[in-house]
């Protein structure tokens, strides 16, 4: 493998896992693990976006995933800003590609996007002049969140390829779900997913997954668990009758997970639902890496504007 | 464009005449005449009529104008999507000589004083001739019966709620045992909204990759097979505007066998696309029904060359860059198909799943029966609404160059072979292509 410095990444935009290839993977965790040091020193700061504009626009509220590319940026001397479009104000007529337009006019480098709707992104990539970054669309992707959860697979158990890798919850409406199985599936992990027939996808058995709806049968000699979130308006009957429920046959407490291997570990995406889909033990205990996702998170944002800035003019 | 002086005769010489009832293909000549076909034979191919007008088509097809069963006009209310005028316009391009519009406009067709106004409308701009189709429930709300005589006597030729489904089974008992009394064929389109949910495309693996929510099949099988139930119970005429996917051929062949007074229709985007052709979230392809799977597609086709699937449908629906240029879940669903049904279906022709001669009956002969228009024949007396088509030019859509106001079309930039060249409605020639 080439030095990350050599590395280059050969798209425009990141919009999401499927369609890079596994070289291109790993080259953005190469680069990603140079960047962790940059964060753990006193001087959290790099040049490599100095002079570049960064919007962050966020169409969906959310904290971490906002002010994680937000540090990313800023650590790399780019100049940040966070734009938060609430549904309200879209509803007031100004269309997803109007503010696309606006927004390039100010001419920024690079624009981060999250929306509630699947595609939204790709739409807005098409209509402006600098690289996008999908910070998740709707149920379709969520690609560094994908990388983020890799490189700290990988950073803890030396390696993806030929690691169990259970996926439980609910698959249908996550656009975790997706990027994970694509980039793990690339990296050479075997993947499991686990949920209620109602949180299952169709079509889903076609992605080369084992497909379960018991979860203890799912768990044996997993290597890693990532629990979903199940979102608050889906959990009364909708899709799964209550949170007891749901807790009892689906949630992540310590009996369940000695069914996965010993040294298996624990994953989430955040923001925990503690007590409906993890137990608050298991979120806090030797097994779980869940804190060290988040500086993961930090990293992977970081190498990935740093391998978008390398092919833009002048850079 | 040409208007020729209608008193004078029309003489097409040199043709390949298609009958589609018949399935009867012949070189021959069509002699038009105030309006009707006045000789159809063989020697008309080359011989010389006195005083009369030729034209000649240089080996082209002279078959019937097509009859389109489903188109969606914005006319009255939502002008800036179609108007009458524009809408024939694409017709007659595309060699549709009948158009009957949907009800589904602002005000709603289902008032006779509103199908009169369309009448009216459709006679003073319309290039072709327009029959609406009145609504069969009130606004289209699914709740109360429409004046279904008086809106026949007024001059709808069906009833349906166009692109919305009558969820209430009591309501859709009442409407078609009321509408039996008339003989008025009931079309409707059968959706369960509720297991339609959020989902924008067709439910299966490539929902799942782009992350939309799905439809499944179900969700049109179960209407159907309700519906089936209610025309047992009624005996009503009953024709499905649009069926998408495999599960709905199983339900037409058990009541067409058992009898029923069944009919069905296809849009020529069903029978041509598939939802792989949504590709990257191209909102053109929001249909509903969704586009199903390559599987459901040919056996649609199947389907149609073997007659279960009666009628092939346009599903004109114009929706402008407001209701598109949006993701794919907000955006409306519907495909402008006028201007390109005709040449579409070839596609069809060319790869041996269908014969010519049924593919234009599918098109003109069926959906005219069906409406109770005697148009659609290709005979002595008929009137002459007639389509001189050349089944191998090539051309490109443009989507700039398409008469609709609109220019959602699912073809936009495909490679097309076959081109309408001329199209008479009632003996005038109403457009010329070259």
């Amino acid at each position: 493998m080439s030095a990350p410095s050599d590395f280059v990444f050969p798209h425009r935009h990141l919009l999401g896992i499927e369609g890079l290839s596994r070289p291109v993977i790993e080259g953005l965790l190469a680069l990603a693990e140079e960047e962790i040091a940059i964060s753990r020193q006193v001087e959290k700061k790099k040049s490599s976006l100095r002079g570049r504009t960064q919007i962050n626009l966020f169409f969906e509220a959310s904290t971490r995933t906002q002010s994680s590319f937000e540090l990313a940026g800023k650590r790399l001397g780019a100049d940040v800003m966070n734009m938060s479009v609430s549904n309200s104000s879209v509803k007031k007529g100004e269309t997803l590609i109007d503010t696309a337009m606006t927004l390039n006019a100010m001419r920024p480098d690079i624009i981060i996007v999250r929306h509630h709707h699947a595609g939204a992104v790709n739409l807005l990539a098409r209509k402006v002049d600098c690289s996008v970054v999908n910070a998740g669309d709707g149920a379709h992707e969520h690609p560094t969140q994908a990388l983020l959860d890799a490189l700290t697979i990988r950073r803890n158990k030396g390696r993806i390829e030929g690691l169990l890798v259970v996926i439980c919850g609910d698959i249908a409406h996550s656009r975790v779900a997706r990027s994970n199985l694509i980039c793990l599936q690339a990296l050479g992990a075997r993947v499991r997913v686990c949920g209620p027939p109602t949180l299952l996808p169709a079509g889903i058995d076609r992605y080369g997954v084992e497909v379960f709806t018991d979860m203890r049968a799912a768990l044996k000699d997993a290597d890693i668990v990532m629990m979903l979130r199940l979102q608050r308006e889906r959990m009364n009957g909708a899709f799964v009758p209550s949170v007891p429920e749901y807790f009892h046959f689906y949630g992540l407490d310590r009996e369940k997970l000695a069914i996965a291997r010993p040294d298996a570990l624990v994953m989430h995406p955040g923001p925990m639902n503690r007590g409906v889909e993890i137990a608050s033990d298991v979120a806090d205990g030797a097994q779980s890496l869940i804190r060290e996702q988040v500086e993961m998170g930090v990293a992977v944002r970081m190498a990935v504007l740093e391998a978008l800035a390398r092919r833009m003019p002048n850079g | 464009m040409t208007m020729t002086n209608e008193t004078r005769p029309l003489h097409l010489a040199n043709a390949r005449l298609i009958e589609p009832v018949t399935g009867l293909v012949s070189p021959g000549g069509v002699l038009v005449e105030a309006g009707r076909i006045r000789d159809i034979a063989p020697e008309l191919a080359s011989a010389r009529v006195e005083g009369a007008e030729r034209l000649d088509c240089a080996g082209a097809i002279v078959a019937p104008g097509l009859v389109d069963l489903r188109a969606f006009i914005g006319e009255p209310g939502e002008e800036f999507r179609e108007t009458l005028r524009s809408a024939s316009e694409a017709a007659v391009a595309g060699g549709v000589t009948t158009l009957i519009a949907q009800p589904n406009t602002s005000p709603v067709i289902d008032d006779p004083a509103v199908v009169d106004f369309v009448l009216r409308r459709a006679r003073d701009t319309s290039l072709v001739h327009i029959r609406p189709a009145a609504a069969l429930t009130k606004g289209c709300r699914g709740q109360e019966m429409t004046e279904i005589g008086l809106l026949k006597a007024a001059g709808a030729v069906a009833v349906t709620d166009g692109d919305r489904p009558v969820v209430n089974a009591q309501v859709m008992r009442r409407c078609l045992a009321y509408a039996r009394m008339f003989d008025m064929p009931v079309i409707h389109h059968p959706e369960d909204p509720h297991l339609v949910g959020e989902g924008v495309m067709n439910e299966g693996e490539f929902a799942t990759r782009l992350g939309l929510p799905g439809i499944p099949a179900a969700a049109e099988a179960i209407m159907l097979e309700r519906d089936m139930r209610l025309v047992h119970l009624t005996g009503a005429r009953y024709h499905a505007a649009l069926v998408s996917c495999r599960e709905s051929l199983d339900i037409l062949r058990r009541a067409k066998q058992a009898g029923l007074p069944v009919t069905a229709g296809v849009s020529i985007n069903h029978l041509t696309l598939n939802e792989l052709d949504i590709g990257e979230y191209r909102t053109f392809l929001k249909l509903s029904p969704p586009l199903r799977g390559e599987e459901d597609r040919l056996a649609l086709v199947e389907a149609v060359a073997e007659g279960l699937i009666d009628v092939i449908v346009s599903d004109h629906n114009p929706q402008d860059v407001e209701t598109k240029r949006l993701t794919f879940a907000e955006c409306a669903p519907g495909a402008i198909g006028l201007e390109t049904m005709l040449a579409a279906g070839m596609r069809l022709v060319e790869a041996g799943l269908i014969s010519l001669p049924r593919l234009i009956e599918a098109m003109s002969a069926a959906p005219a029966r069906l409406a109770g228009l005697d148009t659609g024949r290709l005979a002595r007396g008929a009137p002459a609404d007639l389509i001189v088509f050349d089944p191998e030019e090539p051309w490109l859509v443009d989507p700039a160059r398409l008469r609709s106001l609109c220019k959602n079309t699912p073809f936009d930039g495909a490679r097309m072979s076959g081109r309408v060249t001329a199209t008479l409605v009632a003996g005038r020639i109403v457009h010329q292509y070259r």
